[in-house]
C-alpha cells in the first residue's frame, strides 16, 4: 500500500474513539474497587443504635458508650451547672447553635432534649480527639476562675463548655456535635435516632 | 565463563546494563560526605522490605488481635524483636537519610536544570514514603497509632462539601476501626512499597540520564577527553561503589546502636503511648505524630480556622508540601553550588533550615500560647523561603564558577 493512500483522518478518529471507549470501560471496572472501600454491610449493622440506662447517673457523673465507634458523652448536670451555661455567651464563638451541629430538638442554650441530662458526640470538632472531661470550676490550668467546667481537648488545646460549646480562640471550628437521640423512656436513651416531632 | 557472558549478551543487556550504570558510569570525582545518603537510602529501603516481609508472616491485621500480634512478635518469636525494632528504626533512619539527602539538593542546586525531573520524581518518593510511614504506624494498633490516625485521616473530613462521605470511604466505617487497619495494612505492604520501587527506578533512571551533580555544581559532561569521557569523572564502579561502603559502615554502627541499646530512643522513635492498646473512648494527654512528620503538622496547627472550618490549615499543610516540587523554577540563580551563591541564599538557606527544624520541634510540643505564636513565626519565614526564591536569588554578587572541579 503507498503512503498517500493511508487515511490519517480516519485513523486518528479510530484511535479516539477505541481511547474514549477504554476510558470509559476502566471507569465501569474501577468503580466495583472503590466501592469496596465504602462501608460493608457489616460495618453498618454495627453502627445501629445503641440503648443506655440512665437511672444511676448522678449530678457530674459522666458516661462514655461507643456509637458508630464513635465515643458518645451522657453526662448529668446539676441546676448551678445548667444556671452557669447562661453566662458564657460572651466567650463562646457559636452560643447559639447556628451552625448546624444539632438536631433541631437540641437547638437550645443547653443544647439537649432535657436541660439536665447532656449527650453529645466527644469528638473534638477540630481533628477528632476526644476531649477530656473537666467538671471541676475554677481548674488552675483552664484559665483558673472564669472556668465554669468543660471539656478540654488535649491534643490542640480547644475548649468547650457544659454544652458542648466551643470557647472562642479555640482551633476548633464549630460547637461539638449532638447525635441524633430520643428518650424511650424516663431513664432510657437511645442514641441513632431522632426524636419523633411531637 | 566469556562464553555464558554472551549467550546472556545475546538474550538480555547484562554487559550493556552493567557498563552503563556501573562500570562506565562517569561520576564527578569530587563527591563529599553529603553524597552517602542516596545509596544510604537504598541500603534502608532493601532492609525495611526485608524486616516487613518477615513480620507481615507474624503479624495480624486486626482490631482484636493487631496490639496482642506485635507483642507477640516481640516476646514469642524467636529473634522477633529484633526484626521489629530494625523495622521501626528503620523508618525513622529512613526519614533521617532523606531529610539529609534532600538537603544536599539544596546546598549543591542538585534540583535546578537540567535535573529538574529527578527532584520531581524524589519529592513524589517523599511523599509516598511520609504515606507508607504514617500507615505503617498505624499497624501496632497502640493508642498513639489509633489517635495519630484518627487525627490525620480527619484532615479530609475537612474538604468542603465532600469532606465527611470521603472520610467514611476512606475508613470503610463511621470511625478509624477495623477496616481502616485491614486497608492500611494492604496499603503498606504491597501498594506503596510497589509504587517506592518504581518511582526509586524511575529516579535512578533519570539521574543516570543527566549524570551527577557535584559540590561545585559544574556540568562535567561539558569537558571530554577525546575519548568521550568527562575529565572530572571517574567510574562509579569501583571507585563509589567501594567508597560507599566506608558510609554504610559507619550508617550501620550507628543505627545498629540504636536498635540494640535506645530502640524507643526515648520516645521520639516509638512514642511512649503506643505501648498502650488502642482505646476509642480515651485519647491520650499528649499526641504527636512522629518526628518527621511534625514540620507539616505544626503548619496545619499554626493556621487558626477560618469560616468555621479547619480547611485552610489543611491546605496550609499540603501547600508546605507540595511548594516543594516548585522549587527549580523559583531558583533565578545562575550559579548551582553554595560555594559560588550570593550571600543573600546562604542567609534565606540558614532561615529556611532554622524553620523546618523549629517547626518540628514545636510538632511535638503541647499546645501553649508562646508555642502558638512561635509556629505562626515560622510558618511565615518556611513560606516567605519559597515565595521570596525568585527575588534573593537573583540579587546580590556570585563568585565565579571554575570550568573545573575543585580539590
Amino acid at each position: 500500500m503507498l503512503e498517500q493512500e493511508i487515511d490519517l483522518k480516519k485513523r486518528r478518529f479510530l484511535t479516539n474513539a477505541t481511547s474514549v471507549v477504554g476510558a470509559v470501560g476502566v471507569g465501569f471496572v474501577a468503580w466495583p474497587f472503590l466501592s469496596t472501600w465504602l462501608p460493608s454491610a457489616r460495618a453498618k449493622a454495627a453502627g445501629a443504635p445503641v440503648d443506655v440506662d440512665i437511672t444511676k447517673l448522678e449530678p457530674g457523673q459522666l458516661v462514655r458508650v461507643l456509637w458508630r465507634k464513635k465515643p458518645v458523652w451522657i453526662f448529668r448536670r446539676d441546676a448551678s451547672t445548667i444556671a452557669a451555661l447562661k453566662t458564657l455567651d460572651s466567650e463562646l464563638l457559636d452560643p447559639d447553635n447556628q451552625e448546624d451541629q444539632q438536631p433541631v430538638y437540641a437547638k437550645n442554650k443547653h443544647r439537649s432534649i432535657k436541660a439536665e441530662v447532656a449527650v453529645i458526640v466527644g469528638v473534638c470538632t477540630h481533628l477528632g480527639c476526644s476531649p477530656t472531661y473537666r467538671p471541676e470550676l475554677g481548674a488552675a490550668d483552664l484559665g483558673g476562675d472564669s472556668w465554669k467546667g468543660g471539656f478540654y481537648c488535649p491534643c490542640h488545646g480547644s475548649k468547650f463548655d457544659l454544652a458542648g460549646r466551643v470557647y472562642k480562640g479555640a482551633p476548633a471550628p464549630t460547637n461539638l456535635v449532638i447525635p441524633p437521640h430520643h428518650f424511650v423512656s424516663d431513664s432510657l436513651i437511645r442514641i441513632g435516632v431522632d426524636q419523633k416531632a411531637s | 565463563m566469556d562464553n555464558n557472558k554472551s549467550w546472556i549478551d545475546q538474550r538480555f543487556p547484562l554487559t550493556k546494563v552493567w557498563n552503563e550504570h556501573l562500570a562506565e558510569y562517569y561520576t564527578p570525582r569530587n563527591f563529599n560526605f553529603w553524597y552517602f545518603f542516596g545509596s544510604l537510602a537504598m541500603l534502608v529501603l532493601v532492609m525495611q522490605i526485608m524486616t516487613g516481609i518477615f513480620l507481615t508472616m507474624h503479624f495480624k491485621p486486626d482490631e482484636a488481635n493487631a496490639f496482642a500480634s506485635v507483642e507477640y512478635i516481640m516476646r514469642d518469636v524467636n529473634w522477633g524483636w529484633l526484626i521489629r525494632y530494625l523495622h521501626s528504626t528503620g523508618a525513622s533512619a529512613f526519614f533521617i537519610v532523606i531529610y539529609l539527602h534532600m538537603f544536599r539538593a539544596l546546598l549543591y542546586g542538585s534540583y535546578k536544570a537540567p535535573r529538574e525531573l529527578i527532584w520531581i520524581l524524589g519529592m513524589v518518593l517523599y511523599i509516598a514514603l511520609m504515606a507508607e510511614a504514617f500507615m505503617g504506624y498505624v499497624l501496632p494498633w497502640g493508642q498513639m497509632s489509633y489517635w495519630g490516625a484518627q487525627v490525620i485521616i480527619s484532615l479530609f473530613g475537612s474538604v468542603p462539601f465532600i469532606g465527611p462521605d470521603l472520610l467514611v470511604w476512606i475508613l470503610g466505617d463511621y470511625a478509624v476501626g477495623d477496616p481502616a487497619l485491614n486497608r492500611f495494612f494492604a496499603l503498606h505492604v504491597i501498594a506503596l512499597p510497589l509504587i517506592l520501587v518504581v518511582l526509586v527506578f524511575l529516579h535512578i533512571v533519570a539521574l543516570h540520564t543527566v549524570g551527577s551533580n557535584n559540590p561545585d555544581g559544574i556540568e562535567i559532561k561539558e569537558n571530554k577527553d577525546k575519548d568521550g569521557i568527562p575529565k572530572d569523572g571517574i567510574p562509579f564502579h569501583p571507585y563509589y561503589s567501594v567508597k560507599d561502603i566506608v558510609g554504610v559502615v559507619v550508617f550501620l554502627m550507628i543505627f545498629s546502636s540504636i536498635v540494640f541499646f535506645a530502640p524507643a530512643l526515648n520516645g521520639y522513635f516509638l512514642e511512649h503511648a503506643n505501648f498502650i492498646e488502642a482505646n476509642p473512648l480515651k485519647t491520650p494527654d499528649h499526641i504527636a505524630p512522629l518526628w518527621y512528620l511534625t514540620p507539616f503538622y505544626s503548619v496545619l496547627r499554626a493556621i487558626p480556622p477560618m469560616f468555621g472550618s479547619q480547611f485552610p490549615g489543611v491546605v496550609g499543610m499540603f501547600a508546605a508540601l507540595l511548594i516543594l516540587l516548585a522549587l527549580p523554577w523559583l531558583d533565578r540563580s545562575k550559579v548551582k553550588s553554595i560555594r559560588y551563591r550570593s550571600w543573600p541564599y546562604k542567609v534565606a538557606l540558614g532561615i529556611f533550615v532554622i524553620s523546618f527544624i523549629v517547626l518540628g520541634w514545636l510538632g511535638m510540643e503541647p499546645v501553649t500560647p508562646i508555642n502558638s505564636l512561635l509556629a505562626k513565626i515560622f510558618t511565615v519565614t518556611y513560606f516567605g523561603f519559597f515565595v521570596l526564591m525568585p527575588w534573593f536569588t537573583s540579587i546580590g554578587k556570585t563568585k565565579e564558577v571554575p570550568a573545573r572541579v575543585t580539590e
